[in-house]
């Protein structure tokens, strides 16, 4: 019923990527005991150049088919596995055509940027097919959002029970409330590194914020203060205020698990596609520089 | 008083007063010097009913399609303008109405009735002409304790006398309706339906209670599918009682202050009957035979207006006009005439529409009981479909073309003899009535065709399961349909139990030929057919216990059941059945003891055969007992080896409890595949007017299987409930879709139980994609979530946008196409098996 994009259709286009490659090893080898050594400018290197450089035109119009929502034209899951298979044959392809020839020129330019994305690529099909799995185990079979609305549930009481305490307890918790760190920038996201700060007040020897790695600051100074507390309704909300920020711990965690791996899976795209976007201009100037200079 | 008049009217409510008033208007004409006519009415008021109506209650006037026809003023409006004008015109008529005549009795035969009074008076008549209207005594709330009181009431006369309190309202009809609207202002009120949705209601007055009820901010709620179980009376004046009522939750108790009830009223039938009027049936709500001139089977005695079956002001009120009409010999035609008349226009009648109608309700035993004006609304609200062949079909076709740009009421329909009326997988569901020739029908799927005959019906599967038709049905050469939507036809089984028992008989006996193929003559199954039990479960019910000894078996009509066995401390589900399945066959066949329990995951209806009536329905052929016992067997596999993962019966378990058991088309999406692209829900909005009528994110999960917040095309869509401008529809491909003319009540977005329906503004017009990707111009696919709706779309208002699972794209659902890893996929859940197979 589900299958991933390798599985799709019984393999299909691995066939069809096969017997692309078939096709490109004999025209390489078909080259042996010519006038020249296998390169580019054979009428063998012409035509793998040729079916490389449709290949790149037709796998760049991924992008354009995804987005073409009414098109009756296969299914974009369809699209996306040949697209993976045509995408790894290309590595051997334009291999072949430039018969592993490089230099510090254009077209070596554009077989370098053209390697770039599909190696990005490559990564790409890793992190579709082991990350999603493990985002949603990690997601407990809730949405973000219901997560989200959670934390700002457990936010809430926790103010509110904190409100049962002493002021310095209040503004440590306000505070380490405030200075929750989740997601963030572009290597806080992808790193899921815990940035979360605590400002402790001045008679808790605090000045500056003081790091609050998985809410252990405040963890470690509620459990130090509850055996010490004098009165009893203090205690229990401290008690609870221990129980709230552990699951605060919990439930940050996890968003920043979620986020970070949610982040892998979309990140190598940004290079994917710019790459994609360069590859083509090179392959223009290659192109016509080829045929300029012929 | 020994003056014999020529027509006495008894009763003087909308219909008796217009009845009366166009009495007068002879008179006046042929300048009478003593009425030829007297009004007798009980009270000291006319239109006592309307009278006891709420202050300034609006009245409606209802069916919209009608023209009024008679000498008395009628619009919607309020109930004293109504009174008013109804008083001057009984002024202006000179109407010769007698107060405070409570008739005793009517004796004697036409041309000389004689009227007892209750004050000992006599009126002599020639022609009597019954209004009397159906409020006799109100119908009761049937538990203990349920005597008129302050605290159980049958009648409210001012809902501004209660302040505070809590009430209980029960019923739900229009009485019920106002009555708990006018008390919402001050007051916390529940009303009670007995029903799922308010089929009996007026339109104004539903939309207004659906709003009500929608209102978060009002103290009024509906407790739907509810009946009383009980009273609890305060102690003493003052004190709060209780009601417990059964809901489909299980019982609750609402302490309250009184409890109001309008369930109707019983007609004064006795007195009826003492006039020699015969009934059609036992039933306390029947209502006596009328011809069409409302002639009862007493020469000369007449019934009008709600007592004739017709509770609406508008009808009673020209029925009162043409009775008169009739008995001056003057043969005019009912003010719905045209519309009749447009539907058999295209019939090879020479006779008349009126007699046509009565044709066609004699040649259908179902219908024969029922009342003539109900058929007659029946068949207004009908289609009326004729096949033809050859050049009859054209020379029908060219004058349908010709009659397309007319106005008002519906034409024939026509269909081409040998064409399909419905095929096999198709979900409409109409029911069709023969009136004329054959058509031949496939029973169940892959089954023989039948060659049904008049008065025959098909269609009632698919009108009761919810489910796509299973079989075709192909017109025969010159046969004539009725096609009747679905809508109609709940109503009228919901109020007519001879049809509900006509239809519901004839259900049983094809389920029962399609599930066991007997051999048995159709009289056999018919009698069968009369004896087997309908059994209703609501959603967790069971239908049986693992461990209990069974002596019955249950056949689907409706909903889905699982299959589930307590084994070592856990539940393990074995397998889920769907309409047109057997459930509990085991206990017939071999061991009595219940080795599973079944349970209903949504509301199920069962046909329910016990050891006997199935005996006699397999009775000693080995090829049933055979066939039987393979899919026995192959159930018991199945159920093994889910039994053999039992995390996809938990898998199973869970799709249940996200209401999927009712679902045709569902999106589910494989967590292990989905990468969160959105790129389904952007393909959604760029196929449906730049609105995604899905939520990826949001809804359930459980191991790896997603459900996301997205329409999946109930059974029965609890959408189609209750909408009042009757926008919503079901296609033949079994989409559920709401089409341009949604008013945007919201009354859908409250009755989906699965939140997949939303109020929307228009969304703004975007850029074309290549001038998006290259220029960045506008916003791209899918953007925003949020957009500004312009002015012009604010002015149109909100809709209700939901899913139509892309029923105008060619090449099928967009959001599946659009899923780029393959994690989204669109299931029935007969496939439910083997999505969770190996999970």
């Amino acid at each position: 019923m589900h299958q991933n994009i390798l599985r799709f259709s019984n393999r299909r286009y691995l066939f069809v990527a096969v017997g692309v490659l078939l096709l490109s090893v004999v025209l390489y080898l078909s080259q042996a005991g010519g006038a020249q050594p296998p390169n580019g400018g054979t009428w063998q290197g012409y035509v793998l150049g040729t079916i490389g450089a449709l290949l790149i035109v037709w796998l760049s119009l991924l992008g354009v088919r995804k987005r073409r929502y009414s098109s009756s034209l296969g299914t974009v899951q369809g699209w996306t596995s040949a697209h993976v298979y045509l995408g790894a044959a290309l590595l051997v392809v334009a291999t072949l055509h430039c018969a592993a020839q490089f230099g510090w020129n254009v077209h070596t330019l554009a077989y370098v940027l053209m390697a770039g994305v599909i190696l990005s690529g490559f990564y790409g099909i890793y992190v579709y097919l082991h990350y999603p799995g493990r985002i949603a185990g990690n997601r407990l079979n809730q949405p973000r959002q219901a997560w989200l609305n959670e934390l700002a549930d457990v936010d809430e009481e926790a103010l509110s029970a904190a409100a049962d305490c002493g002021a310095d307890v209040q503004s440590m918790v306000a505070s380490a409330i405030e200075l929750s760190r989740y997601g963030g920038g572009f290597f806080a996201q992808l790193s899921g590194k815990d940035y979360s700060m605590v400002h402790l007040p001045q008679a808790e020897g605090g000045g500056k914020p003081l790091p609050n790695v998985e809410q252990q600051e405040v963890i470690k100074r509620l459990a130090k203060r509850i055996p010490r507390s004098n009165k009893r309704s203090e205690a229990a909300a401290l008690d609870e205020l221990l129980t709230l920020f552990s699951r605060r711990q919990t439930i940050l965690r996890l968003l920043r698990n979620d986020i970070r791996m949610q982040g892998l899976v979309k990140v190598w795209l940004f290079f994917h596609v710019p790459l994609t976007v360069a590859l083509l201009a090179a392959l223009l100037v290659h192109i016509l520089s080829v045929f300029i200079y012929w | 008083m020994d003056k014999r008049f020529h027509i006495a009217v008894i009763g003087s409510g909308p219909a008796g007063l217009s009845a009366a008033g166009r009495a007068a208007q002879y008179d006046q004409e042929t300048a009478q010097s003593e009425p030829t006519h007297v009004l007798l009415e009980g009270f000291n008021t006319h239109a006592k009913t309307i009278f006891r109506y709420q202050k300034g209650k609006h009245v409606m006037a209802e069916p919209g399609f009608l023209t009024l026809r008679s000498p008395m003023q009628f619009e919607a409006g309020k109930r004293e303008q109504i009174l008013d004008s109804w008083a001057e015109s009984l002024q202006a008529l000179n109407i010769n109405i007698a107060y405070n005549s409570e008739v005793a009795r009517i004796s004697g035969e036409k041309g000389d009735f004689r009227i007892a009074l209750q004050n000992g008076s006599e009126v002599l008549a020639e022609n009597v002409v019954l209004a009397i209207g159906f409020q006799g005594n109100p119908r009761r709330l049937g538990v203990e304790g349920d005597a008129e009181s302050d605290f159980v009431m049958y009648q409210l006369d001012d809902p501004e006398e209660f302040k505070s309190e809590t009430i209980v309202v029960v019923g739900a009809g229009d009485a019920a309706i106002e009555n708990a609207l006018g008390l919402s202002a001050h007051n916390l009120v529940y009303i009670v339906n007995r029903k799922a949705e308010f089929s009996r209601a007026k339109e104004g007055n539903l939309n207004a209670v659906l709003a009500a009820i929608n209102d978060k901010k009002k103290s009024f709620y509906c407790k739907y599918e509810t009946t009383v179980a009980g009273l609890e009376l305060p102690a003493q004046a003052g004190a709060t009682g209780a009601i417990i009522l059964n809901t489909p939750e299980g019982e609750e108790r609402i302490e309250c202050h009184r409890i109001i009830a309008r369930l109707g009223a019983i007609p004064p039938r006795s007195f009826v009957e003492s006039c020699g009027v015969e009934f059609p049936n036992e039933k306390p709500d029947a209502i006596p035979d009328l011809d069409r001139h409302y002639e009862s089977n007493v020469p000369g005695l007449y019934i009008i207006g709600a007592l004739g079956g017709y509770p609406l002001i508008k009808q009673a009120m020209n029925q009162g006009h043409d009775v008169v009409e009739f008995i001056r010999g003057n043969e005019i035609k009912p003010a719905d005439y045209p519309l009749l008349q447009k539907q058999f226009r295209l019939l090879p009648y020479a006779m008349d529409a009126e007699d046509v109608l009565d044709l066609y309700q004699k040649r259908v035993p179902m219908f024969r009981r029922m009342n003539a004006l109900s058929f007659r609304e029946l068949i207004i609200e009908s289609n009326i479909m004729i096949s033809l062949d050859g050049a009859d079909y054209d020379e029908a076709a060219r004058e349908r073309d010709a009659a397309l740009s007319e106005e008002g009421g519906k034409l024939t329909k026509l269909i081409k003899a040998g064409e399909y009326i419905y095929r096999d997988g198709e979900y409409s569901n109409s029911f069709y009535t023969l009136v004329e020739g054959t058509a031949s029908v496939q029973l169940a799927r892959g089954s023989e065709p039948q060659d049904l005959k008049a008065g025959q019906f098909f269609g009632e599967m698919s009108l009761i399961s919810g489910r796509p038709r299973s079989g075709d049905a192909i017109a025969g050469s010159d046969c004539i349909l009725i096609e009747t939507p679905r809508r109609i036809m709940v109503k009228l089984m919901n109020s007519n139990d001879d049809v509900r028992e006509g239809i519901d008989r004839v259900f049983i006996m094809r389920a029962l030929q399609s599930a066991f193929s007997p051999s048995m003559s159709s009289e056999e199954l018919g009698q069968l057919a009369a004896e087997v039990e309908l059994k209703t479960f609501k959603a967790g019910e069971l239908l049986y216990e693992q461990g209990s000894e069974g002596g019955y078996l249950d056949l689907i009509r409706s909903g889905t059941v699982v299959l589930v066995q307590q084994s070592h401390g856990t539940e393990l589900v074995l397998s889920q059945l769907q309409s047109g399945d057997l459930v509990g066959q085991m206990a017939l066949m071999g061991t009595p003891v219940r080795q599973d329990s079944a349970k209903a995951a949504v509301r199920v209806e069962t046909i329910r055969l016990n050891k006997d009536q199935f005996l006699r329905l397999v009775g000693g052929e080995p090829q049933i007992i055979d066939s039987l016992q393979d899919s026995a067997s192959a159930l018991l596999t199945q159920s093994r080896a889910m039994a053999s993962y039992p995390e996809g019966g938990r898998a199973i378990n869970f799709l249940m409890g996200e209401g999927l058991g009712e679902a045709t088309n569902a999106l589910i999406i494989d967590e292990d595949l989905c990468v969160g692209c959105d790129n389904c829900e952007k393909a959604c909005a760029e196929t449906h007017a730049g609105i995604s009528r899905l939520n990826r994110a949001s809804g359930a999960s459980y191991a790896g299987i997603h459900v996301p917040v997205s329409c999946r095309h109930c059974e029965h869509p609890h959408c189609m409930k209750d909408c009042p401008a009757d926008a919503i529809h079901r296609s033949s491909g079994g989409e559920v879709f709401i089409d341009q003319s949604c008013i945007g009540c919201g009354n859908c977005e409250t009755n989906c139980p699965y939140d997949v329906i939303k109020l929307s503004y228009e969304a703004p017009k975007k850029p074309g994609l290549l001038s998006w990707l290259f220029f960045g111009a506008g916003f791209g696919p899918g953007e925003p979530n949020n957009f500004e709706p312009d002015p012009q779309a604010k002015e149109k208002g909100k809709k209700a946008v939901k899913c139509d699972a892309c029923m105008d794209q060619p090449a099928g659902p967009a959001c599946v196409r659009a899923c780029p890893t393959g994690a989204a996929v669109r299931l029935g859940p007969d496939q439910f098996g083997e999505l969770v197979a190996g999970r």
